[in-house]
């Protein structure tokens, strides 16, 4: 018991949080990012320009259905392929955000044709042009129909960042690795820290989707 | 179906050929130009290289002896940048050039010599298993039986030494020292295999555990770097040969395995 | 890359062996466990409905790679001795479960208006309108969603490398990382994933498709 207290001492815990500010570190950046771009995919490849938006389309279903853990091994030995020289930091940030827009893009391209296809018509019988049509009238109802899902989505990316842990980025769950390596009775202690921390984050935000999805509905 | 399977060929011949390396400079002129080595290190590896939970950086052997390679090679002002690798991610981070020269445990084989190139040797290790204080096995000899569950790291050369020592045994990997320690703590295996300093390292800090038996292997420690960059290698072992003819070596030693148990200063030196 | 598969093959394919056995076992596991949490989440009883919610929102909020290494290293320490294939097939049914039930409840709750009542006044108890009249509604209808938690297992599975489950991504890495050919090996394993969750996520596809023309 005695080493259950001496497990959360103020420098393993210091040494956790650091690996906590980095969970969200990498999280908010990748929520961003992915969120934009899915936006912009998603409507891409539900506008159905030829050619385009079939291979978009295509690239999209083959990343959605590829393990992350697959997409973070090629991002880290991948881009310095390139001539790109990445940090775990940047190659996590990136395979996140690669997988998660991939996903993202999903949800908006089915937000999107759940809307009525009368309010395209109309809005362009009004005058305004394909482009306007989506911006103002059709992507902004569709967001709010959307929500809930992206908040899930979100929830998944966060529970995701723990699989950077394997190309040693120094998050949450590597911390707890390390900090456990040297003294086995801090194991559960660890895991018992670091599954509140990632609850607090995910039920937060899990929550806050349920009650949209309720107000929405 | 036939065109989606001619698109999936081709996106990922794409992805392939993507992956082929290009030409590469002088990494010497590059690392003089830029004034800083790019280390690829360990973080797992108690001794060698750690992160400290007290400071939160890198601290250990290796990470010393980075920092005085890259002050006798480029002087005063010179700048040791540290990649984190695992046995299993080194070569291939050195391949991709995402470091320079690999400093982390790295037992020069013929094998890998024909992928990276070495320096001279800078640590003498062994082969060694770390075990329970309870358990019943003395040695290498007695893990070559049916039902033996040996765990060890991805990459490592003890995976494909045990090939050879202990054929019967059943080798479990892991991507790392902490994972393979915890996974030993756990009862997921009889032993856990790799180096004698690393294993120390591990029992210094772990009650209830020790080495069992002599080493069975030479694990000459070198400092990788990429083919075909001789003035690279030659400033290397040349910087080398001066720590330990000065005494900085040796005090780096001194300072890191002193009164390590189951381990010996004067075995580790080269 | 060809090469590579020519002198790896059976090591491929035994990886492959044990995704497809992990994936199997954990559907079968989470859609029997993600039914009877699903009920008692749509029970009248309140500890039951919490006694639901919590173990739902638990597994729902801590990653699956936490799930896993706290049954591969914890539970062995204190309960009983399991393997990584075991624990990492447990912590993917167990994951996976929370996701079933959310999917299933919302299938109940989509159907059982009306039909509940019909059903109880034509003599049916409680139990029997579940069994023969929700249920099986309820599953026809979220099937599409089940299918996507099916794809989503399938890709999850790559965490049993993490705690030597034999999986194709512990095979991948094995092979990647002794004969240094490591985008090419990784590659590999991904047409591999591909052959499993591709048709699969295409045929959800069209059923959501085929389902919505149902509907109008």
């Amino acid at each position: 018991m005695s080493s259950f207290v001496q497990a959360y001492q103020w420098v393993n815990l210091r040494f956790l949080l650091q690996g906590f500010w980095l969970t969200i570190e990498v999280s908010l950046i990748s929520i961003t990012v992915s969120f934009m771009l899915g936006l912009i995919l998603g409507t891409l490849r539900f506008s159905r320009i030829r050619y385009v938006s079939a291979l978009e389309g295509f690239m999209i279903d083959l990343i959605r259905n590829l393990p992350l853990l697959l997409i973070i091994f090629f991002t880290y030995f991948g881009l310095p392929q390139l001539g790109i020289r990445v940090s775990p930091f940047g190659a996590a940030v990136s395979a996140l955000v690669i997988f998660e827009s991939a996903m993202i893009s999903e949800i908006v391209r089915g937000g999107l044709a759940a809307i009525d296809p009368g309010q395209m018509e109309g809005a362009r019988s009004n005058g305004m042009s394909y482009v306007q049509a989506m911006v103002h009238v059709i992507i902004p109802q569709a967001l709010t129909k959307m929500i809930p899902a992206l908040l899930s989505q979100f929830v998944s990316l966060v529970k995701d960042t723990s699989l950077a842990t394997i190309i040693l980025l120094p998050e949450m769950l590597y911390r707890a690795q390390i900090i456990y390596s040297q003294n086995s009775t801090y194991m559960i202690p660890m895991y018992l820290m670091i599954s509140i921390l990632y609850f607090a984050i995910c039920f937060t935000l899990s929550q806050l989707a349920k009650r949209l999805a309720r107000r929405l509905a | 179906m036939r065109k989606v399977t001619k698109a999936l060929l081709v996106s990922l011949l794409a992805l392939f050929m993507a992956g082929c390396g290009k030409p590469r400079g002088n990494e010497y002129h590059q690392i003089v130009k830029t004034k800083t080595i790019t280390w690829g290190i360990k973080t797992d590896t108690r001794l060698f290289g750690l992160l400290s939970v007290k400071s939160g950086k890198e601290e250990g052997f290796e990470l010393d002896l980075a920092r005085a390679m890259t002050k006798q090679m480029l002087g005063p002002t010179g700048q040791a940048k540290f990649v984190q690798t695992t046995a299993k991610t080194k070569i291939p981070l050195l391949l991709s050039r995402s470091v320079d020269v690999v400093l982390a445990t790295m037992t020069i084989t013929s094998a890998r010599q024909k992928i990276v190139a070495f320096t001279h040797p800078y640590f003498a290790a062994g082969q060694s298993i770390l075990v329970k204080d309870s358990s019943p096995i003395k040695g290498i000899k007695s893990l070559n039986r049916r039902g033996i569950v040996v765990l060890a790291v991805k990459g490592t050369t003890a995976v494909d030494n045990m090939k050879k020592f202990a054929p019967k045994a059943r080798v479990q990997e892991y991507d790392d020292y902490v994972q393979a320690f915890a996974a030993l703590k756990s009862g997921q295996g009889d032993a856990m295999t790799t180096d004698n300093g690393i294993l120390a390292g591990i029992a210094s800090e772990n009650r209830g555990y020790h080495l069992a038996g002599k080493t069975f292997t030479d694990e000459p420690y070198g400092m990788a770097l990429n083919k075909h960059q001789p003035d690279l290698r030659n400033a290397l072992n040349k910087s080398l040969a001066v720590l330990k003819q000065n005494g900085t070596y040796r005090r780096l030693v001194e300072k890191w395995f002193t009164g390590i148990k189951g381990f010996s200063v004067k075995e580790a030196e080269h | 890359m060809f090469t590579l598969f020519a002198n790896n093959w059976p090591t491929y394919l035994s990886g492959f062996g044990y995704t497809i056995a992990a994936s199997v076992l954990a559907l079968i596991a989470s859609l029997i466990l993600g039914t009877v949490f699903a009920l008692l989440e749509v029970s009248e009883s309140r500890a039951l409905r919490g006694l639901a919610s919590t173990y739902i929102e638990i597994f729902r909020n801590i990653p699956l790679l936490v799930v896993t290494m706290v049954f591969y290293l914890v539970i062995p320490m204190y309960v009983v001795k399991i393997n990584g294939f075991t624990a990492g097939t447990i912590g993917l049914s167990l994951y996976t479960s929370a996701f079933i039930a959310e999917t299933i409840r919302s299938g109940i709750n989509a159907v059982r208006s009306g039909q509940m009542e019909g059903a109880r006044s034509n003599g049916m108890t409680y139990i029997e309108a579940m069994r023969y009249v929700i249920l099986p509604q309820a599953f026809r209808f979220s099937l599409p969603a089940l299918g996507n938690q099916f794809v989503n297992l399938v890709k999850n599975s790559s965490v049993l490398s993490f705690v030597a489950g034999f999986d194709l991504m512990y095979q991948a890495d094995s092979i990647a990382f002794s004969t240094y050919q490591v985008l090419p090996s990784y590659l590999i394993v991904g047409i591999f994933y591909l052959i499993l969750t591709m048709p699969l996520s295409y045929y959800m596809k069209h059923l959501e498709k085929g389902g919505r023309k149902q509907d109008v």
